[in-house]
């Protein structure tokens, strides 16, 4: 009956056998990787440039060929992994915190805080993510932090929203109204209880979060707003070849295809999550059990 | 209905005192200050002070705030630093293109997306229903700027079938040519929301279908496809429009990159040009028109959905 141990394991099971699963997980652990690898090694210097040399094509010294002033194309492609996973990755946690924040607040408080917030995070969904960023850059000037804060405030009330009905039926299942009834107080009640059950709608979430931050960072790079120059990045590179791209389309084309294949990764990842952790399999009752005794159980069910 | 319209209402009005609020105290309280950014580094302290003053800086925040919601009721949003025309008419200007264009790619993301959603969920066992949902997967996931770029040389430059950047500096005079250079700024917005509205018509229109009054004309004898379309489809439909508020914002700031794209003078693209040229007062008035018409677009939205759904209207009384 202690959900951290039968549900853990039953939703990474069903997330392995989803060709969806499958996509996102690798893509994700390439990003991870490309990210760690590329801190350390790059086949060449991604900053050094030759300007004897621009716009040489693919080759074995340079894999995608040279840009504009003759840096390689190809190695600063693998260091703009790691901004892409370090925006993604500062951009879900805050996200998240905000979102738990308010979830708990909307959970635990009296009436009027909870309806008070309600509104304001029903009025807080309609200010979109890069608005809130470029509002951000206005004042702060361009910074990638700012992606983070606006896919953070942006997105983590999103969360919020979700979190809130999703806490709304799990304070309602027998387990937790035992746990009341015992004696348990409401800020323990969430911990223990709680937040273990809806820990899947959360992860779910996170991997919508990071692929909202990735295409917020590429759009406001593009725009210039985000990266500086000394930063690779995805969205700095589309900035930067877009006034190429009729002469030299291809290179173009690698940074776009590595933002939509990562994005991708992420979305399908938190979608074949999402259907490995359907709630209305784990909205039983007696609280959450793993898919297979559910199906168990309609199959007996039916003669 | 009258109490759903007042409190709708309510939380429209507090909506856009809330959205009014956090701009302005946002884009004055923060680290920075105004007057010193439009000096620039070379002014003196005496034209900085000359700057304040003008600028009403130097009273306090809340009369500043107080002149400029009072401004705004009477449809002045100031005048632009840099220029010095009012802001309201740039802003009034460059909505005759983001507008139309919001409009356009509204209407080339329902026709991509609510027919390819309803095909993809009848076929949604056989190869073609899943080779269109997944290629809408794909495409949501492409950041709109490169379509744009992709769209722009691929259809613009080779196929030379249309204009590849700009607006005719006439405006809508020529309305032919006004309309040929919307296309595929619209067709790129357009793309990105047509495959989530399509991917929301799928989820609804596989809903429809598990449904028991379309089972039982199936089973009558009608072809599942007729089914559907005959009994299910006001479902999806209100599905769709349910979820359109949302769809409508993403598009709006679709807008604001693709005019950036396309070289458009629109709402978006001056947003940001003006972010670069720190004229702080034309972006305090544009992103409050911005997000004024995301809330108003909301509140419609809701309101129509509220109008033509039958289950909603029986449900009345509450906002949930």
């Amino acid at each position: 009956m202690t959900p951290r141990r039968t549900q853990g394991p039953a939703w990474l099971r069903e997330l392995r056998r989803r060709p969806a699963g499958i996509f996102g997980s690798i893509v994700i652990i390439l990003l991870v990787a490309s990210a760690v690898v590329s801190s350390f090694w790059t086949p060449v210097d991604p900053f050094y440039a030759d300007p004897f040399h621009p716009w040489l094509g693919p080759s074995l010294a340079h894999l995608l060929g040279t840009d504009a002033v003759g840096k390689d194309i190809f190695s600063y492609l693998f260091l703009g992994s790691r901004t892409t996973l370090l925006v993604a990755a500062g951009s879900s946690v805050v996200a998240t915190v905000v979102g738990i924040a308010l979830a708990a607040l909307g959970a635990l408080t009296g009436r009027w805080l909870r309806e008070t917030i309600a509104v304001i995070v029903d009025i807080l969904i309609a200010f979109p993510v890069l608005l809130i960023a470029v509002m951000l850059t206005a004042v702060l000037g361009p910074s990638l932090v700012n992606v983070v804060i606006a896919v953070g405030i942006g997105f983590g009330v999103n969360i919020a929203r979700v979190s809130r009905g999703e806490i709304r039926r799990v304070a309602r299942t027998d387990y937790v109204l035992a746990a009341r009834a015992a004696g348990v107080g409401p800020w323990r009640n969430l911990v223990d209880h709680i937040f273990p059950n809806i820990a899947p709608v959360f992860i779910v979430q996170l991997s919508l979060a990071a692929g909202v931050a990735i295409l917020s960072e590429a759009g406001l790079s593009f725009l210039g707003y985000g990266a500086d120059p000394g930063t690779a990045s995805w969205g700095r590179m589309l900035h930067d070849l877009q006034n190429y791209i009729t002469l030299y389309p291809l290179t173009a084309v690698w940074p776009g295809v590595a933002i939509g294949l990562t994005v991708l990764g992420f979305n399908l990842f938190g979608d074949a999550l999402r259907e490995a952790t359907d709630p209305r399999l784990l909205a039983g009752s007696d609280g959450p059990m793993d898919r297979r005794s559910s199906r168990r159980r309609r199959k007996a069910a039916t003669p | 209905m009258t109490r759903f319209l007042a409190t709708r209402a309510l939380l429209l009005l507090v909506g856009l005192a809330v959205a009014a609020i956090l701009i302005f105290f946002t884009l004055r309280v923060l680290p920075g200050d105004v007057a010193l950014t439009i000096g620039g580094t070379q002014a003196t302290p005496e034209q900085i002070a000359h700057i304040r003053r003008s600028l009403g800086l130097d009273q306090p925040v809340l009369v500043q705030f107080g002149d400029w919601v009072a401004g705004l009721l009477h449809g002045d949003l100031g005048q632009s630093l840099l220029t010095g025309v009012p802001v309201a008419d740039d802003i009034g200007r460059a909505l005759t293109v983001t507008l139309p264009l919001a409009g356009l790619s509204l209407v080339f993301g329902l026709a991509i997306g609510i027919p390819l959603g309803v095909v993809s969920a009848v076929r949604h066992r056989r190869f073609s229903g899943f080779a269109i949902s997944a290629a809408a997967q794909a495409v949501a996931a492409i950041p709109i700027v490169f379509i744009g770029m992709l769209l722009a040389v691929g259809v613009g430059l080779y196929l030379r079938w249309l204009p590849v950047q700009g607006f005719p500096n006439a405006g809508w005079a020529n309305p032919r040519r006004a309309f040929d250079s919307l296309i595929l700024p619209a067709l790129s917005i357009a793309l990105v929301e047509g495959a989530v509205l399509l991917r929301f018509t799928r989820s609804a229109a596989l809903e429809a279908m598990s449904q028991d009054f379309v089972r039982t004309a199936a089973a009558k004898g009608m072809t599942r496809t007729r089914a559907l379309v005959t009994h299910g489809l006001p479902n999806v439909i209100l599905s769709v429009v349910s979820v359109l508020g949302i769809q409508l914002a993403a598009l709006l700031v679709g807008a604001v990159l693709v005019e950036v794209v396309f070289q458009l003078p629109g709402l978006g693209k001056a947003l940001v040009d003006d972010v670069g040229n720190r004229d702080l007062v034309k972006v305090q008035g544009e992103l409050l028109v911005i997000t004024a018409l995301i809330l108003v677009v909301g509140f419609v939205v809701d309101v129509v959905h509220r109008l033509v759904d039958p289950r909603e209207r029986q449900a009345d009384g509450d906002l949930e």
